[in-house]
């Protein structure tokens, strides 16, 4: 159907997956390169009776979508590096609080204010430890528009399943760039919503530790009543000081996501059965290492890529399995940042396997031959 | 009316959560007991009530109540009520927070509620101090008074509650105290009825603090400052500007008809649906 393929930005992509998934509730300060997410909400979520809301920071902003989150509506909010500094707080109260909410961070050059308009792939790291205290994220980051809707969408589901937080990670580049997508079918995409409880409201705990680590959530409203806090908390959601049960709530936080590594993590790889040297690289730079690659193969070198599409958590053992690839002797980490992932490949190679920093930071993307030439040095 | 123990016995959750954290005499007990008789007085259905708080010995009331309760981040607790209440309307949203948690580190969300007009109650309990981290001084610790953070008397000047609330476009404004137990259940009440931002100043003692800092006595003596301090707002109309000075004015500041924000932003759904 012609009327479905249509030429997008990435950051009209990530408003259009949220519409799919089923967004009901944005709250968010503009900042740029991620403005037009907001702006294409504003229009759009009231048209389907969802609310947008410009609040006065992205503290507060974050803040809102966990408490419209408590009230029952599926819930976002979009910034980049500066403001994400400023949500990191929220989103550790989101994580401890156990509320499904979904922050896009649409990289720019950092640090501080940096570049506003230029790229940058620097808040990897914040991603995963921005915010204080002992902490398992999710973090998914695409490399095309149409993928950005896609992950926008399983970022929504992802945060719904396992109550909580979720980054969807994007870079200026990606959310301004235009390419052709064909807009999924109703049905096409899963839509995933949370469990709701069945249980009478006596029997019911907000943050119950089950057998698979899964429970389900009321929201105010439902006649549950429940508490909820930042504090460190029992099952029903009360300030506790007691070991057993400090030890047992963060367990479960833990356990909630690392027991799901096989659902959660997805890594792309190619090539990687006879590679002699691996390229690594997520997001706009993984578009870059593909052409890499390709040119090396053609050249009739042994080339393979790695592509991790959930930046975090990483899945440990999938990357043990693919860096013991029989032949492989260097992997090359590509990056928009001063090395971050970096320190991620050098724990999970053997250590024959010699582990190559190419990094760029200097606002432009890294292209193709800068690749290649890498390749060319290690062989 | 102060001491119909019955109707707070029905909305406490007495076998979870006692005893509660609060120095014996500490005035946030009584902010609590006028919040109760307030919503049981409009017969909100509790299901329906969301108490919201940011962090601070004024911050953990909810957590004692039987109703939808949210305990945030420190001075947060209007952003995520703002949420709740966009998300919800039909929910009836209380945030219940202290001087520094609404004053100093959610200054911002203050003024912010204040001019949104969202139909929120917030009731501040001032006692002039941080209590919850051991007596430095706050936004609305008085000139030269004592706290732990000011040795030698607090340099800063203070913030005038109402002024700030009405300047920033609060639709409902009015101060109570501890001491006034009728009037703050009834300024609660009526907060509570306004269709807006509302917010309700419960003056109460930090005895534990700012009392000791500053050689104000125990509770009971700072009730009685309280007594013979306070002055309706329509007495003091009637009084010379002399009379008036240093007294602390009470009642109600402001009430104001403006169209509520879900209400507008509820509109603007209705007229982009074709309803
Ligand atoms: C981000 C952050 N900064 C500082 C604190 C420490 N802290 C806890 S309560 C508090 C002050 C509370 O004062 P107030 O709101 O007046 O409440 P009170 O305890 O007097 O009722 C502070 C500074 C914190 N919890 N979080
Ligand atoms: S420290 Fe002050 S504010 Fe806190 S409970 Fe004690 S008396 Fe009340």
């Amino acid at each position: 159907m012609a009327e479905n393929i249509r030429l997008m930005q990435g950051n009209e992509a990530v408003a259009e997956g949220a519409m799919i998934g089923g967004l009901r509730f944005f709250g968010g300060y503009p900042i740029t390169p991620s403005t037009e997410i907001a702006e294409i909400l504003a229009r759009r979520l009231p048209k389907v009776g969802g609310k947008f809301i410009q609040m006065e920071d992205e503290i507060a902003s974050v803040g809102a979508i966990i408490g419209a989150s408590l009230a029952g509506s599926k819930s976002m909010t979009a910034t980049s590096g500066p403001g994400f500094s400023l949500m990191v707080e929220g989103i550790g109260y989101a994580y401890m609080a156990e509320v499904p909410t979904v922050i896009v961070n649409v990289q720019r050059g950092g640090p501080s204010t940096g570049l506003p308009t230029k790229v940058a792939q620097a808040d990897t790291m914040q991603a995963r430890w921005g915010t204080h205290g002992d902490y398992i994220a999710i973090a998914l980051a695409p490399q095309s528009v149409r993928e950005t809707l896609d992950l926008t969408v399983r970022a929504m589901n992802l945060a719904e399943v396992y109550r909580t937080p979720v980054t969807l990670l994007t870079d200026e580049v990606l959310g301004h760039m235009r390419e052709k997508v064909t807009i999924p079918e109703e049905g096409e995409l899963e839509i995933i919503n949370r469990q709701k409880p069945d249980v009478p409201a006596s029997w019911y705990k907000h943050f119950e530790i089950t057998p698979n680590f899964k429970s389900p959530m009321a929201s105010f409203g439902d006649g549950y009543r429940f508490h909820v806090t930042g504090l460190t908390h029992d099952e029903e959601g009360f300030p506790t000081n007691k070991s057993v049960e400090i030890l047992a709530k963060l367990t479960k936080l833990r356990n909630k996501i690392m027991r799901y590594l096989d659902d959660i993590c997805q890594i792309e790889t190619d090539g990687m059965e006879d590679a002699h040297v691996a390229v690594y690289a997520y997001g706009i730079v993984a578009r870059a290492a593909r052409q890499a690659v390709q040119m090396a193969r053609a050249r009739r070198m042994k080339v393979g890529q790695v592509r991790p599409i959930t930046i975090w958590p990483s899945h440990d053992k999938k990357y043990k399995e693919i860096f013991s690839s029989k032949n492989l002797e260097a992997v090359i980490v590509a990056e928009l940042n001063q090395g971050q992932l970096v320190y991620e490949v050098q724990r999970l190679v053997p250590k024959h396997v010699e582990v190559i920093s190419l990094n760029r930071f200097d606002s432009e993307l890294i292209t193709p031959a800068q690749i290649l030439n890498k390749i060319k040095e290690v062989r | 009316m102060a001491q119909r123990s019955d109707i707070t016995h029905k909305y406490l959750r007495a076998k979870k959560k006692f005893p509660n954290v609060w120095c014996a005499g500490c005035g946030i007990g009584i902010v609590m007991g006028s919040l109760i008789r307030a919503i049981d007085k409009l017969e909100l259905d509790r299901d329906n009530v969301t108490l919201v708080s940011g962090i601070g010995c004024s911050s953990r009331l909810p957590v004692y109540l039987d109703f939808n309760t949210l305990h945030t981040t420190h001075g947060r607790a209007l952003a995520f009520a703002t949420g709740v209440k966009l998300a919800n309307p039909k929910m009836h949203v209380i945030v219940i927070t202290g001087d520094g948690d609404a004053l100093a580190i959610g200054g911002n969300h203050f003024i912010h509620s204040c001019r949104r007009n969202m139909d929120i109650t917030c009731i501040l309990i001032n006692n002039q101090i941080y209590g919850m981290t051991g007596g430095q001084f706050s936004p609305t610790t008085p000139t030269d008074s004592h706290a732990a953070t000011a040795p030698y008397g607090n340099k800063e000047y203070p913030f005038d509650i109402p002024k700030l609330a009405m300047g920033a476009g609060a639709s409902y404004v009015a101060r109570g105290t501890v001491y006034h137990v009728t009037q703050l259940d009834q300024l609660i009440y009526d907060g509570i009825q306004k269709r807006g931002f509302s917010l309700v100043e419960a003056f109460s003692n930090c005895h534990t603090y700012f009392g000791r800092l500053n050689r104000l006595g125990d509770s009971v003596k700072m009730l009685e400052e309280m007594k013979k301090n306070a002055l309706p707002l329509k007495a003091a109309a009637k009084m010379p500007p002399d009379k008036v000075q240093g007294k602390l004015l009470t009642g109600v500041f402001c009430d104001v008809e403006r169209e509520e924000y879900c209400d507008r932003y509820d509109a603007l759904i209705q007229s982009l649906q074709g309803k």
